[in-house]
């Protein structure tokens, strides 16, 4: 008698942790015929708990030397090397020929690779030292803009979700991901590479479930401030931006799918989730006329 | 304490007022379109006041619909077939007069200027306008060397850029967004704000005699339905705007689902902490530069002061010792600290805030100063006894008006300070470098000046964090909202 193969049960990752969705809901993504799994249909709530957990999660990640940081995004890197045949047994089954699937997992694994290498790089390409005529030190450095929703590229599971998800944190934000609703398998096993890989609990927060149904709590959430949308939908795009109006959110309009692209791999994608500061002091000028104060 | 002065009778300094006669304006005014003045499509004109004796300076011309679109055309048009194919050497060429001229007219600008917004002479005669001339300096040199700012990214002009500046500071604001924007190779059709449009019309002047060819900058003025009639026209690529979070974020939803770039400046309840191993006097000095600067029409103002438990009471009394030093008056006289409220509205606005202030039951402190009759006044004020809750301490108010609060230790002070939806700027005060960068690397605000305030300069990037806009103003990071990169 053959074995009785155990099966999965798919969770989603918030904080760390692996609960079901709190709504008890599920959904049935199918590929070739098949379906996939019982995925986590995550609700407003989720996102809610997520945002919480990632907000939490931002001191903490933040005041990480960028050398820690790097380490980090290398480790996950290097769990997810370990994994390569789980990934592209997943992508096979949500419907990749095997040659794509090797070459999406190794552009993934690349793609952390070259952005954990630019977590103590970025701030000195984006620093300045502004030569201000008056008697100051002045200087404008980059920082995270907190914490980024993300809604994840829908036909780019894994390569795409490791883009967005690689600048986001490499810069010192946290992030609540929705990923790919109907390619949600390496996903929830990503989470799995995350949670054994010292990425602190929250720093990556990934929930499963329906695009439209969360898209414009994502784009309201008070909490959350920068949205990145992967997709081309203009009716979504307005949509968004309009609702990310309220608190003034920064939003960004990404690819949907073609992750392969190496324009994927770009200092310009850290930037664009950080805020400049600009710190002033005043130089003390022994024997110069007058105050600077 | 016995024997103190009086100001407001031992300290009585003669009148020492800037003269007005050199300056030439017109009683009316047109629009600046296409390189000419243009009697408004609309019909209409409206009256531009002094806030500090109520006079009529001249009549401005509203921009309708109509004159809305030849603007916006003009620059197209001036976009299309000159100057996005102009050198970025020659535009910079252009922009290098433009400077050399504000510094040549640099006092009549300055006298117009405190006309027109009521803010002191001296204010606008050694930083508004010297600014001004240095942003256009400043940025007139990076028009060739753009390259050099974006490393492998092809920079390129977005077109043609709406901009609307506000009233606080007039010409400083429209060359805040002017220069980079013709720098970066863009064209421009700019709106002042209603109550302070005779400098911008002044710079229309300029930009004629600079040669600027016709179109590439065009200045309509109007009311706030102008300016939504800009940031809604189709041919416009990009949108700059400084002013209040409400109007921005009317913009921004109005703006929604195109490709309009944007680069917001909005408003601010910026956190002044004062440690209690800060050099005190100079603290207060720069507290009262923080909030009283401009009349407090800043949206960077140091409008929350946060003193330590232990130098409270010390603090406290140098601070209402200086209020009373502070002249209260004639805007151009030389030696007045704090001018005229910019307008009636925003008078109105004032005493509201400080009327609510006394109903949450904080308490509040105006110096003896007397105030003129005519014009619109407000006598520097501050706040005790305010908790975080109330509105004074959570609302942006634009005014003199200053919400003190105290706390005993480095966390309290940060989490204070950062619980508030703006994240404009911040001010930090102490004799210890360590608690300084503590500091300045965790509050959450674009701007951080420590043991300093309120100072501004071309090569320093200004803009805020969290619902104080995005986008940065100034500095090589002030090319980028000007540019598409590939």
């Amino acid at each position: 008698m053959s074995r009785i193969e155990v099966l999965k049960t798919y969770k989603i990752y918030i904080g760390g942790k692996f609960p079901r969705t709190e709504s008890g809901r599920y959904y049935q993504p199918e590929a070739n015929g098949k379906v996939l799994g019982n995925i986590c249909l995550s609700s407003r709530k989720d996102l809610r708990n997520a945002v919480v957990a990632a907000r939490s999660a931002q001191g903490g990640w933040v005041v990480k030397s960028a050398y820690n940081r790097s380490q980090i995004l290398y480790r996950i890197a290097e769990i997810l090397e370990g994994r390569r045949t789980q990934f592209i047994e997943e992508l096979i089954q949500q419907g990749s020929k095997k040659a794509q699937a090797e070459k999406e997992v190794n552009l993934s694994i690349d793609r952390l690779i070259y952005f954990a290498g630019w977590c103590d790089k970025y701030t000195q390409i984006f620093s300045s030292v502004n030569p201000v005529a008056s008697s100051h030190f002045n200087f404008s450095v980059p920082e995270p803009t907190g914490v980024v929703a993300i809604l994840a590229p829908e036909e780019s599971g894994l390569l795409g979700l490791i883009s967005q998800i690689a600048p986001t944190i490499a810069g010192g934000n946290t992030c609540v991901v929705l990923a790919s609703e109907n390619k949600p398998l390496c996903s929830v096993t990503l989470a799995e590479v995350l949670s054994t890989s010292d990425v602190p609990g929250g720093v990556i927060n990934i929930l499963t479930g329906n695009r439209k149904e969360l898209i414009l709590h994502f784009a309201t959430h008070m909490d959350v401030n920068a949205l990145i949308y992967c997709g081309d939908n203009s009716t979504e795009i307005k949509s968004i931006h309009e609702a990310a109006v309220d608190n003034l959110k920064r939003v960004m309009i990404r690819d949907g799918g073609g992750y392969v692209s190496d324009k994927y791999e770009s200092p310009y994608l850290i930037y664009s989730l950080q805020e400049t500061k600009t710190t002033w002091h005043p130089i003390e000028k022994i024997g110069a006329a007058g105050s600077v104060y | 304490m016995k024997n103190k002065i009086d100001y407001s009778s031992d300290w009585n300094l003669d009148p020492a007022p800037e003269s007005t006669g050199h300056i030439k304006l017109k009683t009316k005014y047109n629009l600046f379109i296409g390189g000419k003045w243009v009697k408004p499509k609309s019909g209409k004109y409206f009256a531009t006041i002094n806030p500090a004796t109520e006079h009529k300076i001249a009549d401005v011309a509203e921009a309708g619909q109509a004159d809305v679109d030849a603007a916006v055309k003009a620059a197209k048009t001036a976009y299309d077939t000159v100057w996005s194919k102009l050198s970025g050497k020659e535009r910079g060429k252009y922009i290098y007069r433009i400077a050399r001229l504000i510094q040549e007219k640099a006092r009549e600008f300055s006298v117009i200027e405190s006309l027109d917004s009521g803010k002191v002479i001296r204010e606008s005669r050694d930083i508004d306008i010297p600014l001004a001339a240095a942003h256009f300096f400043y940025y007139a040199g990076w028009a060739d060397k753009l390259e050099y700012a974006f490393p492998n990214r092809q920079p390129k002009s977005l077109g043609v850029a709406a901009q609307i500046t506000p009233w606080n500071f007039p010409m400083l604001m429209i060359a805040w967004k002017i220069a980079p924007a013709l720098a970066a190779g863009n064209t421009v059709v700019l709106k002042p704000a209603e109550t302070t449009s005779l400098t911008a019309l002044k710079l229309a002047e300029v930009i004629q005699e600079a040669g600027l060819p016709d179109g590439v900058v065009n200045i309509v003025t109007g009311y706030g339905k102008t300016g939504a009639m800009m940031v809604e026209h189709k041919d416009v690529d990009k949108v700059a705007f400084t002013g209040s979070t409400g109007v921005g974020k009317i913009i921004m939803k109005s703006i929604a689902g195109t490709n309009k770039k944007s680069t917001m400046e909005l408003g601010g309840k910026a956190a002044n902490i004062i440690f209690e191993d800060a050099p005190l006097d100079q603290a207060v000095e720069g507290i009262i530069n923080g909030i009283y600067f401009n009349q407090g029409h800043v949206c960077c103002a140091g409008s929350r002061l946060f003193v330590q438990e232990s130098v409270y009471d010390v603090v406290l009394r140098k601070l209402k010792d200086r209020m009373e030093s502070l002249y209260v008056g004639d805007p151009m006289d030389k030696n007045t600290d704090i001018g005229a409220i910019n307008s009636k509205k925003q008078l109105d606005v004032i005493n509201d805030y400080i009327k609510i202030g006394k109903a949450e039951g904080a308490d509040i402190y105006q110096p003896k100063c007397k105030i003129p009759k005519k014009g619109f006044w407000c006598k520097p004020t501050l706040f005790t006894n305010v908790a975080q809750s109330n509105r004074i301490a959570q609302e942006e108010i634009f005014g003199p008006v200053l919400a003190i609060q105290t706390f005993r230790t480095v966390d309290e002070v940060i989490t204070k300070a950062n619980n508030t939806p703006y994240g404009l700027s911040a001010g930090v005060w102490t004799d210890k470098g360590s608690k300084v960068f503590n500091l300045t690397s965790q509050l959450k605000a674009g701007v951080v000046w420590a043991n300093t305030y309120n100072k501004f300069d071309p090569t320093s990037p200004f803009g805020g964090y969290k619902e104080s806009g995005h986008g940065r103003e100034g500095g090589l990071h002030g090319l980028e909202p000007y540019l598409k990169f590939d």
